[in-house]
Parts: structure tokens; sequence; C-alpha cells
């Protein structure tokens, strides 16, 4: 699946289509919320109105619904960078010409998962000091003698398995609209090639179905955005939270 | 064209399992993730909070200003009802002070003019005793004389001797007073 590099042309260790994406895709956020930004005045322009539309997304509708209480402004910068920055890498896959979305390559995706993983551990552990592991791997109010299957599936489900669902679901989403739409693609030219003229009318079907295929992953790029957003911010929370739970 | 992707996929798919990250392109997510991250912290964040606070401040001090004008508003009705109120009582006091006021006079000026009439009443009469006296007295003279001038006329005597026509006169008013006095009872 690896594209072949740019520099040096062809070889597969270079610096690659999706490297110069990624970069791109920090430029584009970059330069969009600044120049957003800088001119702040109390009634918005159409810039800031957009970008203080996006800004208010995450801060209000992730940040402050799930993490609540005070001190949620203070993961805001967290969840705003992963939402806009896993949000435009994707939409790169429905960009026409462009056609990669950046987490169709896994790396990035266990970059960004390993990152909120040591973020969610750090603050329970700083929050809670080492009691922090007990509380999360051992429910209250279950009795004894069930405790030793809960802590296992405690510990495997909160420490193990979920920095792994959590970098592979959106790694797997990526990856399969990727593929179907190239897939998609690749068969109408396949079929637009045959010699028989009813074969040929198949690829109609094709294009059909590949449009549908392609609003639905539009529909999954920005929705797998906000689903590792919104994982980010219920693991922080439960962080937080940690003795209440 | 067709064979190309075909071939490319298949190689792609020895090459390398999914599964196995590319470790450069880890390090450019983590490194561009790292300055994104820096930006928003540094810059997107405290921008966009900053007018939040901004635009909540606005809207409630507005709100805080219109509360404050209101209640100025009603204090300053209320101030005014007072002020109507407490004018109007005045102009009460002051109509009913008028009113004693007047009667006051009037009860005044009455008792005044009935003491002048009176006085005046009192000069006149007295004026008029004066004058009746005065009278009495030039008449008594002059009724002499005349009498006197008349007798001598009638008599032919001489009443020159002043004595003697005094004496006559005084008997003849004497005379006259008693006739008076008769009259009179």
């Amino acid at each position: 699946m690896h594209l072949p590099a740019i520099v040096p042309w062809g070889v597969a260790d270079g610096f690659s289509k999706q490297m110069l994406l990624v970069i791109l895709s920090v430029v584009i956020i970059a330069t969009f919320f600044l120049l957003a930004a800088r001119k702040q005045q109390l009634v918005p322009g159409k810039l800031q109105f957009a970008g203080e539309a996006a800004y208010g997304f995450v801060r209000n509708s992730i940040a402050k619904d799930i993490i609540g209480g005070k001190d949620f402004i203070k993961y805001v910068p967290l969840l705003f960078s992963l939402f806009f920055f896993i949000l435009v890498n994707n939409i790169y896959g429905a960009i026409p010409v462009i056609q990669l979305p950046s987490f169709s390559h896994v790396g990035g995706a266990y970059v960004l998962a390993a990152i909120v993983y040591f973020t969610w551990i750090g603050i329970g552990v700083k929050k809670n000091g080492l009691k922090y592991f007990k509380l999360a791997t051992v429910p209250s109010g279950v009795p004894v003698y069930i405790l030793p299957i809960v802590i296992p599936i405690e510990i495997i489900s909160n420490f193990l398995v979920r920095p792994v669902t959590h970098s592979l679901r959106l790694f797997a989403t990526m990856l399969a609209g990727h593929l179907i739409v190239m897939i998609a693609g690749s068969g109408i030219e396949y079929l637009v090639m045959q010699e028989n003229i009813l074969l040929k009318g198949t690829s109609v079907l094709v294009l059909v179905g590949a449009i549908a295929m392609y609003m639905l992953e539009a529909l999954i790029m920005a929705l797998q955005a906000y689903v590792f957003t919104l994982l980010t911010a219920i693991y922080i929370e439960g962080a937080l939270h940690a003795d209440s739970h | 064209m067709n064979q190309m992707i075909i071939s490319a996929a298949t190689e792609g798919a020895e090459a390398a399992n999914p599964l196995v990250p590319n470790l450069w392109e880890m390090g450019v997510v983590l490194a561009g993730f790292v300055v994104l991250f820096y930006i928003v912290v540094k810059f997107v964040v405290p921008m966009f909070e900053k007018t939040f606070a901004e635009r909540a401040e606005a809207i409630e001090g507005g709100i805080a200003k219109a509360e404050k004008a209101q209640a100025e508003a009603s204090a300053a009705l209320e101030e005014y009802k007072q002020q109507l109120t407490d004018a109007r009582a005045e102009a009460n006091r002051i109509r009913e002070e008028a009113r004693a006021e007047g009667a006051q006079i009037l009860a005044d000026l009455k008792e005044k003019a009935a003491a002048e009439s009176a006085r005046i009443t009192a000069q006149a009469q007295t004026q008029i005793e004066s004058e009746r006296q005065a009278a009495v007295v030039s008449l008594r003279t002059e009724v002499g004389t005349l009498a006197t001038t008349l007798a001598s006329r009638i008599v032919g005597e001489s009443l020159s001797d002043d004595a003697r026509a005094a004496r006559v006169v005084d008997r003849f008013l004497a005379d006259l007073e008693t006739q008076n006095a008769g009259v009179a009872k």
C-alpha cells in the first residue's frame, strides 16, 4: 500500500506523498485558524465566524460536554489539534487527485493513539497518584469472588486493547475507504475497456455505486475524526474522575 | 494502466503488511502533530478564548448596564412621583393657609373699619357739639347786639351806656332762657 517516495523518486523508504500531505495539513490548519483568529472582533466576520464555529464545536460539544467541570479548558488544545489534524488528513481521501487519507498508513494512527494513551495515563497518575492503577482496574461495588475475573478483563481492556482499537479504528476505516475508492476506480476502468458493449455499460452501475461509496467515505472521514477525538475526551474524563467510577 | 495497478498492488502486498508502520511516516506525523499542537496551544486557543471571554463580558456587561439604567429610571420615577405628591400636599397646604389668612385679614379689616367708623362718628359728634357751643356763644353776642340795637330803636332810648345795655341784655337773655326752659319742659 505504500506509495513510491517523492525524494528519492520511487524508493519506498524516502520522502513519500503521505509525508508531504501530513506537513501540508499542519500548514493548512495553522494558516486557517491563525487567519481566523488574527483579527478578533466581538462581532465576527465570515472567516472569524467559521473559525469560531469550528473551535466552538470541539470546545463545547466535545471537551465541555464530556470532560465538563472547570478544567476542561486545559484539554481543549489537545482535542482541538487532534480533531482538525485527523479531519484534514482524512478529507484528503475525498479530494480528487490527492485521494490519500494520511491515516490509511498505519504509522500516523499509532503515533496519535500513543500520544493519547500516555496523556490519559499521565493525567490519571497526576490526579490520583499510583493508586490510579488500582482505581482503573478494580471496579467498586463488585463482589470479591468476581474480582479475579474482572481485574484481568479491566487491565486488558483499559491498558492493552484500548490504544490498539483506538489507532486501528481510524486506520482501518481510512484504509478500507481508500481501497474501495481505488477498487471502484480500477473496476470502472476495466469495464470501460471491454469490447462487449453490454459489459462496457455495466461500468455505469459501478460508477453509481462508487459515487455512493464516495459520499459514505466522506461521511466516515469526518465521523472518524470526531470519534477519535470523542474517545480521547472520554479517556481523559475517565482518568480525571477515576475515583467516582 | 490496469496491469500496472494490479502489479503495483501485488508488489505492495508482498512488500509490506499494512499493520507494520513506516518509521519515517510515524516521525513525520509526530513532528507535524507536535508543531500543530504548539501553534494551537500558543496562539489559536488563547486568541479564541480571549474573544469568547470578551464577548461574554460584553453581553453580561450590557445586561448589567441595562439593569442599572432600568433601576435608575425607576428610582427617578419614584422620586418624581414623590415630588409630585409633595408638591400637591404643599399646594393644598398653601391654599389652606391662604384661605385662613384671607379670612383673618377680612376679619381684621372688618374690625378696623368698625373701629374707624365709630371713631369718625364720635369725632363728628364732638365737632358738632363744639360747633353748636360756638354758635350758641356767637349767637348770644349777636343776638345781644341786635336786640340792643333793635330795642334802642324801639325804645328810642340810647342804650349807649354799655353797662346799662349789658344789664338789659342779660335780663332779656335770662328771660329767654327761662322761656326756653319752660318750652323744653
